[in-house]
């Protein structure tokens, strides 16, 4: 079976032009996403997590052309995403929809959410008649837990939870088959966040969507996820199946991550042997030679500085020289 | 399939059962601040009255403004004074017209002037930056040059040379304030669409491929209408003092046509002959229009504050 999204070597780097620097002076050069490739089976769905500035979000970006690329990003075995013009992704765009991290900013406060919902479908689909519209846009609203009699309410009057269903709800509409969650709970409360979560595993599931889930809160990842990267400054780290990454994490990077992870229980806590990570996140500008994560690794030795490690093929993919 | 036939009996029975709910837009809850704010009423009153008189004062008054009332002309001091008894409310003016339709006429092109001019600066000035802004790159930096070397122009000088070569008529008049009007507008909205451009409600319609013209046309003006709304209240009296001034220099409209400005110009060159309503009604309407468009502007930006949404 193809993957429905399969994505080789992506690579999105930003120039930097220092404030004052003169035209003829090379620009810096940021390299957010280095090199990064997965692929997404339908009805799959892929956890991406990485701390901050990592370029996960860059990485969903990228892969819906809202910041440039290089690299492949093949959708059903068949078209280069990467390669397209805008108008020959036009009609793709209704197949891969986003959800974003921010519910309130997501919206457009001068809108209805009649009007925030039905958007995609007017776009992709401009002939339809309008109580057609209206009817398919409250069926949505129902679908994802809002009441259908508040299509005419904006979108400050809704709490953050509700204006995350909103926003899943306008990225829906068009029956995708992809569907990318960019930290679509980090910006809520703890109890929302579940309520959201269970809403997205049901859709899933009733709709048999992919999702190219991003978080960085791991217990988040560990139950919506079938498959889960670990992304550590642009380059990935590790790659496998939910189950074997949390089970037996094999780079260092994941081993620390999961180590870090709050336990509720303080004697388990107490017992639990945390690995340190020590020193900050170097500078995305000039990024450590070799294994990126070799200044932060408790294991790193010469070999880590001299070469980049590969990560191996197969289903439990790592990068690092001693997996 | 996200629609099945059984959801839909289900939902239609539900929805049959509640009632839509009315949202209330932000604009709704602008108004109701606008609307406590009394000064800004009290502006957008003394404005409404103000217009009216425009429009019908000639109607009041029982002599036209270009009429002359040969029996006080040339005596205007100890006849022309107001009076209901000769039908000169106002008074007469120094040729013996009279002075309420005169200010009447006169509050009309001012209002005509500064009205004409912020309508072209909102409509074009906020095409303008809303694109140089959105679109972004070198075509922002093409753009925005344009107008930093238009703004570079002193256009009081430009427009005195337009109304000299081309003659002095109400159409150039327009001409000349509109190239004049638009230029900050465009400013201050691509300022403001650079700052909306990376909010993710844009982002999430480029992302569901809605086309460059509709985000900004449906997502980034109807977000930058307050700030266009209150500039183009402040902006209203610029434009009513640049044309009075150009009036008050002796071009701008011509006779027997006239504006505040120049009813001023010549009240103030005869007050000295004890005929100071000749200066003191236009006055008075010209500086009540001032106010109440700056008690307005003041008003909608309270209102329109982003900060407490």
């Amino acid at each position: 079976m193809t993957a429905l999204l399969d994505v080789r070597d992506l690579q999105v780097s930003f120039t930097l032009r220092r404030a004052g620097a003169m035209p003829w002076q090379k620009p810096a050069v940021l390299h957010a996403v280095n090199g990064v490739s997965f692929s997404v089976k339908a009805g799959e769905t892929l956890g991406i997590v990485g701390e901050s500035g990592c370029g996960k979000s860059t990485l969903a970006r990228a892969i819906i052309q809202l910041v440039p690329a290089t690299g492949q990003a093949v959708w059903k075995g068949k078209t280069d995403l990467l390669a397209l013009t805008p108008s020959q992704m036009q009609p793709l765009r209704s197949q891969i929809q986003m959800v974003f991290q921010d519910p309130l900013a997501s919206l457009n406060p001068r809108m209805t959410v009649g009007r925030i919902i039905a958007e995609p479908l007017k776009t992709h689909h401009p002939h339809l008649p309008s109580a057609e519209v209206r009817a398919r846009v409250q069926l949505m609203m129902d679908r994802v837990g809002l009441l259908p009699n508040q299509i005419n309410r904006y979108p400050h009057e809704f709490s953050g939870g509700q204006c995350q269903r909103i926003g899943i709800a306008r990225a829906l509409i068009c029956e995708p088959k992809l569907l990318i969650c960019d930290e679509p709970v980090s910006a809520l409360d703890v109890s929302i966040q579940a309520q959201v979560i269970n809403l997205l595993s049901d859709l899933q599931r009733d709709l048999g969507l992919a999702m190219i889930f991003i978080a960085h809160d791991l217990s988040v990842v560990k139950h919506i996820s079938d498959r889960v990267m670990v992304l550590y400054l642009g380059r990935m780290m590790e790659a496998a199946s939910k189950d074997d990454l949390f089970a037996a994490p094999a780079h260092p990077y994941t081993q620390a991550l999961l180590s870090s992870v709050p336990i509720p229980d303080p004697a388990r806590a107490r017992a639990k042997q945390a690995i340190p990570l020590l020193g900050d996140l170097p500078s995305p500008m000039a990024p450590p030679s070799g294994c990126v994560f070799r200044t932060r690794c408790p294991k790193a030795t010469d070999i880590c500085a001299a070469h980049r490690p590969e990560a191996k093929l197969g289903t439990h993919q790592t990068a690092c020289h001693f997996a | 399939m996200i629609l099945s036939p059984i959801d839909m009996t289900a939902l239609a029975a539900r929805l049959a059962s509640l009632d839509e709910v009315a949202g209330r837009s932000l604009w709704a809850d602008a108004r109701a601040r606008f609307m406590r704010n009394r000064a800004a009423v009290g502006g957008l009153i003394a404005l409404v009255l103000i217009t009216l008189f425009a429009l019908t004062g000639e109607l009041i008054a029982p002599w036209s403004y270009e009429e002359i009332d040969w029996a006080v002309m040339g005596k205007a001091a100890e006849l022309g004074a107001p009076a209901m008894a000769n039908g000169h409310y106002f008074g007469v003016d120094d040729l013996g017209r009279d002075m309420l339709a005169r200010t009447a006429q006169g509050t009309r092109i001012s209002l005509l002037v500064g009205i004409i001019g912020a309508l072209i600066s909102v409509v074009v000035g906020t095409l303008y930056g809303a694109i140089a802004g959105y679109v972004g790159g070198r075509t922002d930096q093409i753009m925005m040059r344009i107008v930093d070397i238009l703004l570079a122009i002193p256009f009081m000088f430009v427009i005195i040379l337009l109304l000299v070569m081309f003659g002095r008529s109400l159409f150039m008049l327009f001409l000349g304030i509109g190239l004049l009007s638009w230029l900050s507008m465009a400013r201050i909205v691509r300022g403001q669409t650079l700052t909306l451009k990376g909010r993710e409600f844009i982002e999430a319609a480029r992302a569901s491929g809605v086309p460059a013209p509709i985000i900004i046309l449906r997502h980034i003006i109807p977000n930058l209408l307050g700030i266009v709304a209150v500039y183009a209240t402040l902006l209203i009296p610029e434009m009513i003092v640049t044309e009075s001034f150009i009036s008050f220099l002796g071009l701008g409209v011509q006779e027997p046509l006239t504006s505040l400005g120049r009813l001023i110009s010549e009240g103030a060159g005869t007050m000295r002959y004890g005929t100071i309503w000749q200066l003191a009604f236009p006055l008075f309407f010209f500086v009540a229009t001032m106010f109440a468009f700056f008690f307005v502007g003041d008003g909608l930006r309270d209102a329109l504050d982003p900060k407490d949404r």
